[in-house]
């Protein structure tokens, strides 16, 4: 039986010699197993060492391999050949995100706004080892789980429009993990990521287009994350004019 | 050491790239049927304060073929606002819990669909029958 073979265009970029990018196309052998990812190691194992492109893990928990394949966000280790056969699939770095060199995006904007959000449990007094850990109940974990689950794959980036007309914006995946920190009955630290929900380039910069949530591997569901804050921010800003001092519980 | 020039893709024509993009854009616009009805029902509630005589005038000018196609294409941009919002409506609201047991956006949406419906009834009963 002859090996089946998919093409590849993929998106071309290097900073030191072209002015913008273009396409090539490669012919890649598969299997029923080989996934996007595969393909394009195959790419650069058999028939082009300079391809540029990030992976890790190859399993969905590193988030370093997403790809805008035919225009949709994806994680390409979970993408599979076979599906876009016989058809031919078109790679691109993630939208709305600076090329640095091929499929590889510069992730510098997205890790700064993880820092801001202070992405770690601010506890009201410290406790020593002798206290033991905080404890929590299932159903106050229950509460901010889901939002713990990102992988900052930058998917959700690459799906928000408004993040790629401003990128001031601070996006689903900051805000899902504010969220996540936020609604933590371990922490305190609402009232310094307040500030960051009720800017103009936090919650508020959102209009629901909705396609962050569609597209996040994880169930994530940034989208939730972002409107539920207009509530908080709508309400912080209430509790405040009532108690100029005090901000929102 | 490599020379870094980051290239920044345009974005002019954003939402043709998708088909949800463009479903969102549609989304967005019924908000121009939605406001074009209210205008129009507003003058109707206008002509009353004029006279009678104004406001049968408006009502006679409701049965102009244009006028309804118009309010066709209004009813269902409402229809699909609605039914978007309703849609993403979870997203907006708190999460619920029923014990420690979190009520589903699926739940969430379709009691809105329940509620939307039973309403729609009772009123259509009253503006039939009353
Ligand atoms: S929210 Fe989802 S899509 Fe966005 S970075 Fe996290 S895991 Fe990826
Ligand atoms: S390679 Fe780690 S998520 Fe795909």
């Amino acid at each position: 039986m002859t090996q089946k073979t998919i093409d590849i265009e993929v998106l071309r970029y290097n900073p030191e010699k072209d002015y913008k990018p273009s396409y090539q196309t490669f012919e890649v052998p598969f299997a029923d197993e080989t996934s996007v990812l595969q393909g394009l190691q195959y790419i650069k194992d058999q028939l082009d060492g300079s391809l540029t492109f990030r992976w890790s893990c190859r399993m969905e928990i590193c988030g370093s391999c997403g790809m805008m394949i035919n225009g949709v966000p994806n994680l390409t280790c979970s993408s599979f050949l076979r599906d876009y056969y016989p058809g031919k699939l078109r790679i691109e770095p993630l939208s709305h995100l600076p090329i640095e060199r091929d499929l590889a995006v510069d992730q510098t904007d997205f890790l700064q706004k993880l820092e801001s959000i202070h992405p770690y449990i601010i506890p009201k007094e410290n406790q020593s080892v002798e206290e033991g850990p905080f404890k929590q109940t299932p159903a106050q974990r229950e509460r901010f789980y889901q939002y713990s689950e990102c992988i900052n794959c930058l998917l959700c980036y690459a799906a928000c429009p408004q993040y790629g007309l401003d990128s001031d914006f601070l996006g689903p995946a900051a805000m899902a993990l504010l969220h996540r920190y936020n609604s933590d009955s371990r922490d305190d630290g609402k009232a310094e990521r307040m500030p960051i929900v009720n800017a103009q380039e936090g919650v508020w910069a959102c209009t629901l287009v909705g396609y962050c949530s569609e597209v996040c591997p994880k169930g994530v569901d940034p989208a939730s994350a972002v409107n539920r804050n207009k509530v908080n921010s709508t309400l912080d800003y209430f509790f405040r004019f009532m108690a100029p001092k005090g901000a929102a519980e | 050491m490599a020379t870094r020039r980051p290239y920044m893709r345009p974005m002019a024509g954003w939402w043709r790239r998708n088909p949800f993009y463009l479903f969102y854009m549609l989304r967005e616009s019924t908000a121009v049927f939605v406001t074009l009805y209210a205008l129009q029902l507003l003058y109707g509630v206008y002509t009353l304060t004029v006279g009678q005589a104004a406001f049968e005038a408006w009502l006679a000018r409701l049965q102009h073929p244009v006028y309804i196609v118009f309010h066709a294409l209004a009813l269902a941009a409402a229809l699909l606002h609605a039914f978007t919002w309703f849609n993403v409506a979870p997203k907006a609201m708190p999460a619920l819990y029923l014990g420690t047991r979190r009520v589903s956006d699926r739940t969430v949406v379709r009691v809105q669909f329940v509620i939307f419906f039973v309403v729609s009834a009772i009123m259509l009963g009253v503006a039939l029958g009353g």
